[in-house]
């Protein structure tokens, strides 16, 4: 049963939300591309991964892994708004002792999570390894997988994407996260990355590029089948700071730390009310 | 041991479909009968062993079995992040084989040798090292280690390897395996240079000293209770391993000796910081790396000499 888009707009807009919140709170970074690549997790989170927050490892489950790791808090926020654990534990973020950091940990440590990524370039590799045991034990499952564009920058990623083409390995689906930024500089001119498309083609992969924000055509790109069987590659156009104006497109989010005000400019951008912002009474922890 | 390797697995993978072997891009027909058999359960990997090794997670966490297979520093070194995170923190139960292990490939130069591996490998959490000595001591530790989901190394040799006792012999996985008991000094031998051990105990009784000789396939976790039990019993343990002294099996004998509080003397033999850059056949390279019979030989000899 498919979500209709304006719900998930609603989602997207309150996920948003409590990550630029929970950013300000903990002191954690990389909310630019947070930003960028949660209206992927909401699409595949709500329509189309095949899961079951009661069963969280149920071997016949679709695999997801969050291969640019540092995106995490979106991860964290999209997991319990299904109800892998509930949105209060997530209150924790950061703190001495607290199960959630930066990135996901190992599996056995966090319901629904598939793989400990933060290190890049290790989730194509790991969800490759996935589908193919899918295949050998004849299951059904479906895996997926996004990588960011720097990540992109890694030899393993291009590893693994050679031997999956070779494998015929049509049970996996990559996006990538194409913000055009990395963390000191633009994607495109850090290394040579551009014409992605052509690059996964080239490889021998099923390929479509779309805007990674526009749920129609994520979900167009998702349903596409390929008359060959080769792995699937959506190159999602997205802009690094999604949804909060004054992030958009600006670097300096990858780093930076909003501060109350900006937590409340951002909640009137999103139309989130009031009282959800909850920011009374409580101090931002501060790391070095 | 190579070809012992291939026949073990070929048979384990014919009662176990769990069982995969991913192939780096080497042993040319080494694994047709597996090929054969089941197509399904060998997968060669290319010359890419970061994924290999990325691969082997991700069907370790659903499931199978994998093994990789490749010559030891592009199983180990080359791919060591992917050791480290997907396989060793998710407690993956990856089997990683490295082939040509030491000095094995010395001709080859040292690209290809690996003296390092047990250092760097010991220093990851969760990660159990086996170095077996010869083609029966292998087929036993590689049915060992698919008794549980620990994620495992082992380092294999080549091929030519001298059978040194039979499988039934061997110990559990923790344990040394007591070759020949003497007195006064034990040689402890890991892996394949085992046989120097076995060469340089001959020897000694020639010359009228008995020596203990153990065999350990377990360098993580540290045979520590049988260690106990040898520096109780000997004033001298020599250890021998295809291996740099640098925070190899030796150097942690000595530190669970001193943890232990014994009293008696371990005298660490392998590889002195250096890369071994001259051409020449296995036995040549441990004549110059000071770790065959004649050195063990000469460091029992030196030690008693000494003493008296």
């Amino acid at each position: 049963m498919s979500v209709p888009h304006h719900q998930l707009e609603q989602v997207a807009r309150e996920l948003r939300f409590r990550t630029v919140r929970t950013s300000h709170l903990s002191g954690t970074p990389h909310l630019g591309s947070c930003l960028s690549c949660l209206d992927l997790l909401v699409y595949l989170y709500w329509n189309v991964l095949k899961i079951d927050p009661k069963n969280a490892r149920d071997p016949g489950r679709d695999r997801f892994i969050l291969s640019k790791g540092h995106a995490a808090p979106v991860l964290f926020q999209t997991l319990a708004e299904r109800g892998f654990f509930s949105v209060q534990d997530l209150e924790e973020y950061g703190t001495d002792g607290s199960v959630f950091g930066e990135h996901p940990p190992a599996p056995k440590y966090l319901p629904g999570i598939e793989a400990a990524t933060g290190s890049l370039g290790h989730g194509l590799p790991m969800g490759l390894g996935m589908a193919l045991a899918a295949r050998i034990q004849g299951a059904n499952y479906r895996t997926y997988v996004i990588l960011s564009d720097g990540e992109c920058n890694e030899g393993s990623v291009w590893e693994a994407a050679l031997m999956a083409a070779a494998q015929k390995v049509n049970s996996l689906t990559v996006f990538v996260d194409y913000n055009k930024w990395q963390a000191t500089g633009r994607s495109n001119e850090v290394l040579g990355l551009a014409p992605l498309s052509a690059k996964w083609d080239a490889f021998g992969w099923f390929v479509h590029e779309v805007d990674g924000h526009d749920f129609a055509a994520v979900e167009t790109a998702v349903n596409a089948m390929d008359e060959f069987g080769r792995p699937k590659v959506i190159i999602a156009n997205t802009v690094k700071g999604k949804g909060v104006s004054f992030m958009e497109d600006d670097n300096n989010w990858h780093y930076r730390i909003p501060s109350a005000d900006e937590v409340r400019k951002a909640a009137i951008e999103l139309h989130i009310p009031t009282n959800l912002i909850r920011l009374d009474g409580l101090a931002p922890r501060t790391h070095e | 041991m190579r070809n012992a390797f291939a026949d073990e697995v070929t048979q384990l993978a014919a009662q176990d479909a769990r069982i995969v072997l991913l192939s780096g891009d080497i042993g040319n027909r080494l694994f047709d009968r597996l090929r054969a058999q089941s197509p399904s359960q060998f997968i060669n990997c290319g010359v890419a062993e970061a994924n290999m090794m990325g691969v082997a997670a991700g069907m370790a966490l659903s499931g199978l079995r994998p093994i990789t297979y490749t010559i030891t520093p592009f199983t180990t070194t080359r791919c060591l992040e992917q050791i480290r995170v997907d396989v060793a923190y998710h407690e993956a139960p990856v089997i990683i084989v490295g082939t040509g292990s030491g000095l094995s490939y010395a001709s080859l130069g040292p690209t290809h040798h690996s003296l390092e591996d047990f250092a760097i490998l010991r220093a990851i959490p969760n990660m159990r090292i086996l170095a077996p000595w010869d083609a029966p001591s292998l087929r036993d530790v590689l049915k060992q280690s698919l008794r549980d989901t620990t994620p495992t190394y082992i380092r294999i040799g080549k091929k030519g390897e001298k059978d040194i006792l039979p499988g039934s012999d061997v110990a559990a996985l923790g344990r040394l395996t007591q070759l020949v008991k003497g007195e006064k000094v034990a040689i402890v031998a890991v892996g394949t240079v085992a046989s120097e051990a076995v060469r340089a105990a001959e020897e000694l009784k020639r010359v009228g000293i008995a020596a203990t000789v153990s065999l350990a396939h377990t360098v993580k976790p540290l045979p520590e209770a049988d260690l106990h039990g040898l520096f109780q019993t000997h004033q001298l343990i020599v250890t021998v391993e295809e291996h740099s002294l640098a925070a190899g099996f030796g150097e942690s004998c000595v530190s669970c000796m001193q943890r232990g509080g014994f009293a008696s003397t371990v005298l660490p033999l392998g590889v002195s910081d250096m890369f071994l850059s001259k051409a020449g056949s296995q036995q040549y390279a441990r004549r110059q790396t000071g770790i065959d019979s004649v050195a063990i030989v000469e460091a029992v000899r030196g030690f008693f000499a000494n003493a008296s």
